[in-house]
């Protein structure tokens, strides 16, 4: 549900940057979704078709880069992927696995008119 | 420069007519980058808040967990008990009705209702403006009462010093993995309703070892505001946090 604010503020966040750029239109908006965002890609679609209505981003292509959750053990100093969110070591098991990617909700780069 | 739309046209007609677009200039889009989190609006007047609570000194908390977890019978025991020695004021999130804020002015604390309306979480805007009413600086500790949602308040920043996650044990001890961003971003995790442990299977230990499995750093706290068991530990953790705040203005 909370896909609808942050939609809101995507759209705000690109009309703020088109409009000064000098855009009348935005063809396409890049936002990075971190797997561990919290956020559901599918969500975000959705919503973005209401929240654009009427905007500068209307009809605009909404492309969603998913960036993999991954972090490095403080002990360890192992590397990892991980698919959710834990403090546990995919290696050594300890409760000292630091998230260093996974999070992002960023808007990246417009095409504009 | 096509003064229609902007675009870099070529030819000198392009910079005097208006036209419908039926000309052949070069019409690619042109890039510009952004790079702005999705949240940062919010940021910026959570960090607002954040400030002025904090010249106010002020200890502020942002209670979160799933409806029916207890919150609002957490805040009347509380304030019943402290509301003499500690000035307290109260911020309370709903869809709709104003029943909460009903409960918690019977305790005579100030207070104010914010309903969101189809939202599923307060902000730092709806806060920013839901304090006007209170004398801040005439106040020790404010807690905000969001929502009943275990997922979309996670990613808020209200300004609070804590996010307080409430897990009563008729939910079911597998909840901070099943929710883990709440439990990541609370500081301290309260086991309600300690009171009906008899009648369940709830797994305390284990429940515990699977909030630290994603914040290990996180403080946890067990109590019943029906019987009253463990809220002594819940008292002095305020006390603390306000005192801790207090120096750190200082």
């Amino acid at each position: 549900m909370h896909e609808l604010s942050l939609t809101q503020s995507l759209v705000a966040i690109a009309e703020d940057h088109a409009r000064r750029a000098g855009a009348t239109v935005i063809r396409s908006i890049t936002v990075e979704v971190g797997e561990l965002s919290g956020a559901v890609p599918e969500a975000l679609e959705f919503a973005f078709d209401v929240c654009s209505k009427g905007t500068l981003a209307e009809g605009a292509a909404l492309i969603l880069r998913r960036v993999p959750g991954h972090g490095r053990c403080g002990l360890c100093a192992a590397e990892a992927e991980c698919g959710e969110l834990t403090a546990v070591c995919p290696a050594c098991g300890a409760l000292a696995f630091e998230l260093d990617a996974g999070r992002e909700l960023r808007v990246m780069e417009l095409e504009i008119d | 420069m096509c003064i229609n739309c902007g675009c870099a046209g070529t030819g000198a007609a392009s910079a005097l007519h208006v036209h419908e677009h039926a000309h052949d200039h070069d019409h690619a889009p042109r890039a510009v980058r952004v790079e702005e989190d999705l949240l940062a609006k919010n940021d910026r007047l959570a960090a607002g808040n954040r400030t002025r609570f904090t010249r106010a000194g002020l200890f502020v908390l942002n209670l979160v967990s799933s409806p029916g977890s207890g919150k609002t019978t957490l805040l009347e025991r509380t304030l019943r008990d402290l509301g003499p020695q500690l000035r307290f004021a109260v911020l309370e999130g709903d869809q709709q009705t104003s029943f909460d804020a009903d409960r918690i002015a019977a305790t005579g604390v100030p207070v104010r209702q914010i309903n969101t309306g189809a939202g599923c979480h307060l902000d730092a805007h709806m806060v920013a403006h839901g304090v006007e009413a209170f004398d801040l600086p005439a106040t020790d500790i404010l807690m905000i009462e969001n929502v009943g949602n275990l997922v979309c308040p996670a990613g808020f920043d209200l300004g609070e010093d804590h996010k307080v996650a409430l897990l009563s044990v008729t939910e079911g001890e597998d909840k901070p993995l099943k929710y883990p961003q709440m439990f990541e971003a609370a500081s301290l995790m309260i086991i309600n309703k300690l009171d009906l442990l008899p009648y369940l299977d709830f797994d305390v230990e284990r429940c515990k070892d699977f909030a630290r499995r994603v914040n290990p750093r996180i403080a946890i706290l067990e109590l019943s505001c029906r019987s009253g068991a463990g809220l002594a530990a819940w008292y002095d953790w305020l006390a603390a946090g306000l005192a801790q705040k207090r120096a750190a203005r200082e």
